[in-house]
């Protein structure tokens, strides 16, 4: 299952290849990471999405805390968070493309209802730009395609995600949060770990 | 990799240095008083200004003894080692010794120099990307390049390499930073404050479900690993033992951890544990591991291994929680805390040690003669056996009275298992091997750093005749330093692990494990060390007694037998309790079921 980390890291030469050092030893596959500045001059974020076992979580979160470099590391869920993505994405659309001029206003209509934005327009091709989920963004590439435009090329950020503000419980359940209930309510137990730092219970087989 | 900005504002007074005297500078402040390393162009500036400074250095003959050096040292002490090396070559020497410390979590600082900053990346003579080398055997590194930052890294290096789950630590300093000046001020050049794995937590629900497990249990196991060692339990874990009255195995690191005398110690556990231990955790309800990690020698078939027990996991990274084996209670944390945490909330009224009684019982059954066993039923027919050779020495020690001040270095193979079998560790670091990664080579230069360590105890180095000639160029270093170590060689004419698998599982093809050796002593008289060989029983105890009693090094080359083994052995693949026994007339697979 794809997993969401937020690291909070250095900002020093040589932090991304420990953490990436880190995912390669663990032989876990990154699916996408972002890394850029933040509110504060000596901390860089790092959005990481990798696609690991379910039980690999709470491993990978206290292997990234032994980094010295990491100052914080979150696992975050789809409902817990705002996920974001931006992708540029050149189709081929003109005069000399098949439906000729027509397809140009064919992908200006697309864009719209994506909510995509048109920043380059050439003789022969026309660029979007488009902020979203993965599944919108993939969603868009996949009309174009199927509306028998020719991809020329796709960019992709990577997933950046940001954990949502404190809201009540009825919102965080309106979201579909799981994690609702102890995110932000007086817990009975003051040292109870956060969920995600209790121990996972399902294993994979071992090999023998 | 890291590049370190200083900016704590210094005393008015604080003297301006060169890099390289701050390097010395901050080591003494960090009490250092021994380094092990190897000069070279790279790290010349440094070793110029060792002349002020009373730091004593010793000169090894390869880097790699450095850093097994600085390792033995850390190990024997539980102080911080220090290894130096130049770069390139120099400090790509280092990296099996490093590794080794990685693997066993041992606190190292190493220093290599480093080309000059302007031609870094630039592939200048002698320029190799150590930081990039050892990013994942090292527990952090760091890259210096002004003088600067020389005193804040260094100190920092320290403080990382000795806390939470310790474990080595490199410092490049490239030769610019060495040769430029800057103000040195210990008390300000103090690093960041340590911060905890900000996973460490005790849940008080947890440690109730663990004692609720402990007072529950009939049939509890405490596994004692190196965390005790290097937590400094060794007296809480002995106290708690004994008030719940459970009983004790121990890792191959845990070895001393618990003293082996002890009514409630059953020895070592895993691939070559004895057979009652390994009965037992088979037959537990609950394991209670202290500072261990589960390693796949100790735990064999992890489909089949312990699976009537509740596990408890004490342990300083969380990292390892359900890492091999799944635990129903994690407590993270430093083990002597957690200890004292758990013991403080026991009511001992209510505790009641009869309950595991029975259990203490029928481990003793299982047990029966078989810790002499072996020994005994070897065949007196003239040859000599490692067995003999390791049981001697410990029994002579013992004798003498100097157990309590013995320490042990051990290679890597099959007498670093007969040693862990036969040789009885009272107390704690009185064993120095390499226990994760397995590295031969490791002994000699061990058993130096931890005699440089312990210059009052007798260190003895226990080594087979293979790996005794990957670092045998360190005797030379013993005669520099006038060190007194005794050296027993275990030598069959074999890598006898490897040999022991090819007949156990390769059909007897012993491809490259028969290896020809020089004549150790004459080796050892080429170094100005005496030495005798000892092909006979008898002559066993007043060699030892004669190499313990000496002034100097002494050399025992011990001719034993070629085609023996390690046994009980656990077969790759196989159960805890699926033992193999040594070969007899008629050859046993053991099962607890037949026990």
């Amino acid at each position: 299952m794809l997993h969401t980390f937020i690291a909070l890291v250095d900002n020093k030469p040589g932090v991304l290849t420990r953490v990436a050092s880190l995912f390669r030893r663990l032989n876990i596959n990154i699916v996408s990471l972002t890394v850029g500045e933040t509110e504060r001059e000596d901390v860089s974020r790092m959005t990481i999405v990798c696609d690991a076992p379910e039980n690999a979580a709470f491993r990978v979160r206290a292997s990234l805390y032994k980094l010295e470099t990491t100052r914080n590391v979150d696992e975050v869920g789809r409902s817990e968070a705002v996920v974001r993505e931006l992708c540029l994405i050149k189709v081929s659309a003109g005069p000399n493309a098949p439906h000729g001029l027509q397809s140009r206003t064919q992908v200006f209509e697309l864009s719209q209802v994506f909510r995509a934005r048109v920043v380059d327009l050439a003789p022969d091709s026309v660029m979007l730009e488009m902020t979203g989920s993965a599944s919108k963004i993939e969603g868009l590439i996949q009309v174009l395609r199927e509306s028998g435009y020719e991809i020329l090329e796709v960019s992709r950020t990577g997933r950046m995600a940001m954990r949502r503000g404190a809201h009540s419980n009825k919102v965080m359940k309106a979201l579909g949060s799981k994690a609702h209930q102890t995110v932000f309510d007086g817990n009975e137990d003051p040292d109870a770990l956060d969920p995600m730092d209790s121990l996972p219970n399902q294993f994979a087989e071992h090999e023998t | 990799m890291e590049n370190v900005k200083t900016q704590n504002t210094v005393m008015p007074h604080a003297p301006t240095l060169s890099g390289a005297e701050i390097v010395w500078a901050t080591l003494g402040g960090e009490g250092v008083s021994t380094v092990f390393g190897y000069p070279g162009g790279a790290i010349l500036p440094i070793y110029d200004a060792l002349r002020k400074f009373p730091i004593h250095h010793v000169l090894v003959r390869h880097e790699q003894s450095a850093a097994h050096m600085a390792d033995g040292y850390a190990r024997a002490s539980g102080e911080v080692g220090v290894c130096m090396a130049t770069s390139g070559p120099g400090a790509t020497n280092l990296v099996t010794g490093l590794a080794t410390a990685m693997l066993d979590s041992i606190p190292l600082v190493a220093i290599t120099g480093q080309v000059a900053s302007k031609v870094l990346g630039s592939d200048a003579f002698q320029e190799v990307d150590i930081t990039g080398i050892t990013l994942p055997i090292t527990k952090h590194n760091f890259l210096v390049t002004r003088a600067e930052d020389i005193a804040t890294t260094v100190r920092e290096a320290f403080q990382i390499a000795r806390s939470g789950r310790p474990g080595p630590v490199l410092v490049d300093i490239t030769k610019d930073a060495q040769q430029a000046t800057a103000v040195f001020d210990f008390a300000m050049a103090k690093p960041r404050a340590y911060r905890p794995h900000p996973m460490l937590n005790v849940v008080s629900g947890d440690k109730n479900r663990a004692l609720e497990l402990i007072t529950t249990s009939r049939k509890p196991i405490i596994f004692a690993g190196h965390g005790i060692i290097q937590s400094g339990a060794e007296q809480e874990v002995l106290a708690f033992a004994e008030r719940h009255g459970i009983p004790v195995a121990t890792t191959l690191l845990g070895l001393g951890a618990f003293p082996a005398s002890h009514p409630l110690a059953l020895g070592m556990m895993g691939m070559h544990g004895e057979s009652w231990v390994n009965h037992a955790i088979q037959n537990a309800d609950l394991l209670l591991a202290f500072g261990m990690r589960f390693d796949d020698r100790v735990t064999g078939n992890l489909a089949h291994y312990a699976p009537n027990a509740k596990k408890i996991h004490i342990e300083i990274d969380p990292s390892e929680i359900n890492k091999n084996v799944k635990v129903d209670v994690a407590l993270i944390g430093d083990l002597k805390q957690v200890l004292t945490s758990i013991e403080a909330a026991t009511e001992v009224a209510k505790l009641d040690r009869t309950v595991t009684a029975a259990w203490r019982e029928e481990i003793r059954s299982l047990k029966g003669g078989a810790s002499v066993r072996d020994i005994i039923n070897l065949p007196d027919n003239g040859h000599l056996y490692a067995a003999h050779v390791i049981h001697d020495i410990w029994q002579e020690a013992k004798a003498a009275g100097r157990l309590a001040d013995t320490v042990i270095a051990t290679d890597v193979g099959q007498h670093q298992m007969w040693e862990a079998q036969y040789f009885r560790h009272e107390d704690t670091r009185s064993l120095v091997t390499s226990g994760g990664l397995g590295t031969m080579g490791f002994a000699l230069p061990a058993a130096i750093g931890a005699k440089m360590a312990c210059p009052d105890k007798d260190v003895w180095v226990i080594v087979g005749d293979g790996g005794f000639q990957m670092t045998a160029a360190e005797l030379s270093t013993i005669q520099q330093e006038k060190l007194h170590i005794n050296i027993a060689i275990i030598n069959n004419g074999f890598l006898g692990m490897v040999r022991q698998w090819q007949e156990a599982f390769y059909d007897k093809n012993y491809s490259n494990s028969p290896i020809l050796s020089p004549n150790f002593v004459k080796l050892a008289d080429a170094h100005g060390i005496p030495g005798t060989h000892v092909r006979e029983r008898k002559d066993v105890v007043p060699t030892v007694t004669r190499a313990r009693t000496g002034s100097e090094t002494y050399l025992i080359d011990f001719v034993v037998e070629k085609e023996d083994g390690v046994y009980p052995m656990i077969a790759p693949g196989s159960a805890l309790h699926e033992m193999v026994r040594r070969p007899t007339k008629d050859p046993l697979l053991e099962t607890s079921e037949d026990q």
